[in-house]
């Protein structure tokens, strides 16, 4: 048993709330801020935004290809467009009009994309998509930020409207534990460090934050020390951290919700095999579709849950 | 602009094209001389644009999009001639390192150009985008655009087209090159696209047709056409051309989408278009 800091729970909720009300209050602060929506305002909790600035509201129908071709298009002229629809209609879907009108075109356009992974639950595979981090990460140009919880998502919505490039912001469905501060300020590109530890490095992004620190927490009354990291940009990827944790405790699990192909364990994987090899294990979901189910039976089934982050920081640490 | 001044300049655009793509062996003549007249036109007499002083934004000045991106030698050349850059830049294209890539790209930041295209289907979607900046902005300057007919395939276009008519995008002149080819041969072989302008008149768009190798003709039309902007409805005017106007063995065929002549058939089209602004 050791002791480990104590994380606050400040209450549950929604990420997708988190961005529905960052989506406000940078529209409040910017008036280039404009927000597209395919036909799922109610689940991207956009009402606030449309109800609050209609003539900056586009609603465009199910029709992607086109949302993000008028957003690309609405960069000039000036405007910073978010665009709003699930995880998988924001990428898969719409793949070839990102890249040409928006990445390699170099647009600032925000890609919001929610019910992101498997907790997007009943709704099944068709929905749960699992490869949007691969895919918007090999894209040049683009940054790629994954918020763990409601005030990150918010925090995390505001500060893109700054940085004058593509984002691909993920966030997902269902009410999840708030440890973040609500004024805490998102830094694009710097890790958070959650706990400070010796005997292992998590790295996590989204919802598996939280499942890394419970997992942290029981590694702790086994006396393992383990250094909870939250990589909320997978892209561009905060190395330093990454580096100077795993010199410290010399070994690594990367804990996401998406497939291990291409997610944030292959970007960590990267860093270490050119600067300091070390042992690394994989919490993601391994080379499969999703399935209609509750979050929680969905993330336990395939693996992604607190007990699969456990067994693999003990994994790693014995391969040291 | 005088049509016989544009014609002539329409003719050094023409020799820069089948120039551009006679010295790299790549590139797509067929469209880009088809175009030739319609685009001369578009720049030298029918936009409101500032080449000396190119900004992305394009704040108060009417913005072109070339969603059929092939044709880039035709935009490029006609981009050049009216002072974007400089004309002997024309002698760079589709080579490395060079700012004229093979299709239109705004990441070597040439001036002129405000979005890649090439993968087809886009430019119609972009278009509605700036329309609709332009309206949030109070801008009352215009937006235009070029497409393939064989490009209409593409499911995005018919998005973009209920779209714009649904919201009443009136700022926004398009216009189709409907010379009834593409690369696999015929439009209407390939994949017919019907009765074109009753598809886009029950889309609820404003149509109107022209000869794209008439210039007295389309300056007529697109007079026209901004005179029916801002009353409700995205106009699209349904260009009639000739893949390959201006070169006898390249027209009436398909052949020449995407061939470039040989140094010999370079002089046999070089004989047939009049140097007109010298070549660059």
């Amino acid at each position: 048993m050791i002791e480990i800091k104590e994380i606050e729970v400040l209450g549950k909720k929604d990420t997708r709330s988190g961005f529905g009300e960052g989506l406000l209050e940078v529209g409040k602060k910017n008036k280039d801020v404009v927000a597209l929506c395919a036909d799922l305002t109610g689940s991207l909790k956009m009402n606030a935004f449309e109800n609050e600035f209609p003539e900056r509201f586009f609603q465009v129908g199910i029709a992607e290809a086109n949302m993000m071709g008028i957003a690309a298009g609405m960069t000039v002229g000036g405007k910073i467009p978010y665009t709003g629809t699930f995880a998988n209609f924001s990428t898969g879907r719409v793949y070839d009009q990102i890249r040409q009108s928006i990445a390699y075109s170099k647009k600032n356009v925000k890609i919001c994309a929610s019910h992101a992974g498997l907790t997007l639950g009943e709704d099944g595979a068709t929905h749960q998509i699992l490869e949007d981090i691969g895919m918007m990460k090999m894209l040049p140009n683009m940054t790629v930020i994954v918020p763990c919880d409601f005030n990150q998502t918010k925090q995390a919505t505001i500060a893109i409207a700054d940085l004058d490039s593509p984002v691909y912001l993920r966030f997902g469905r269902p009410s999840v534990p708030i440890f973040t501060q609500p004024d805490a300020k998102f830094e694009i590109g710097k890790a958070d460090t959650i706990l400070e530890g010796t005997d292992v490095t998590i790295i996590a992004c989204g919802h598996l934050v939280w499942k890394s620190i419970e997992a942290a927490q029981e590694l702790a009354k086994e006396g393992i020390s383990a250094e909870v990291i939250n990589m909320h940009t997978i892209k561009p990827l905060d190395e330093k951290a990454i580096l100077s944790s795993v010199a410290k405790t010399g070994c690594v699990v990367s804990a996401e919700e998406h497939m291990i192909n291409g997610g944030l364990g292959d970007s960590i994987a990267q860093v270490l095999s050119r600067n300091n090899p070390a042992p690394q294990e994989y919490v993601g979901v391994d080379d499969s579709f999703g399935e209609s189910g509750k979050p929680d039976e969905l993330m336990t089934k395939y693996h992604i849950d607190t007990p699969d982050v456990i067994a693999a920081a003990k994994k790693a640490i014995s391969r040291k | 602009m005088k049509a016989n001044e544009l014609e002539r300049i329409a003719s050094q655009v023409r020799r820069d094209i089948v120039r551009m793509v006679s010295a790299v062996s790549s590139g797509h003549p067929g469209g880009s001389l088809g175009c030739a007249d319609f685009l001369t036109m578009l720049y030298f007499d029918t936009m409101k644009h500032d080449p000396t002083n190119f900004t992305m934004d394009g704040i108060n000045e009417d913005v072109f999009y070339l969603s059929n991106g092939h044709i880039s030698p035709v935009w490029y050349s006609v981009l050049a001639r009216s002072g974007y850059f400089p004309v002997s830049e024309l002698g760079t294209f589709r080579k490395i390192s060079s700012r004229l890539q093979g299709h239109p790209s705004t990441d070597k930041n040439i001036p002129g150009v405000r979005m890649a295209s090439g993968s087809l289907g886009q430019g119609l979607s972009n278009a509605i985008g700036t329309a609709e900046a332009k309206k949030l902005n109070g801008d009352k300057s215009l937006v235009f655009t070029l497409h393939g007919d064989g490009e209409l395939q593409e499911g995005q276009i018919w998005e973009a087209a209920m779209y714009a008519a649904a919201n009443k995008v009136d700022n926004l002149i398009s216009t189709i090159d409907y010379n009834g080819r593409q690369i696999d041969g015929d439009v209407d072989n390939v994949l017919s696209l019907g009765n074109l302008k009753q598809k886009w008149q029950a889309f609820g768009w404003e149509v109107l047709e022209m000869d794209g190798h008439n210039i007295e003709e389309m300056q007529a039309t697109m007079a026209k056409a901004k005179e029916l902007t801002g009353n409700g409805k995205p106009i699209m005017i349904i260009m009639k051309t000739e893949m390959g106007q201006g070169v006898d063995y390249m027209m009436g065929s398909h052949k020449w989408h995407g061939v470039a002549p040989n140094p010999e058939q370079l002089e046999a089209a070089l004989a047939q278009l009049e140097e007109t602004l010298g070549d660059y």
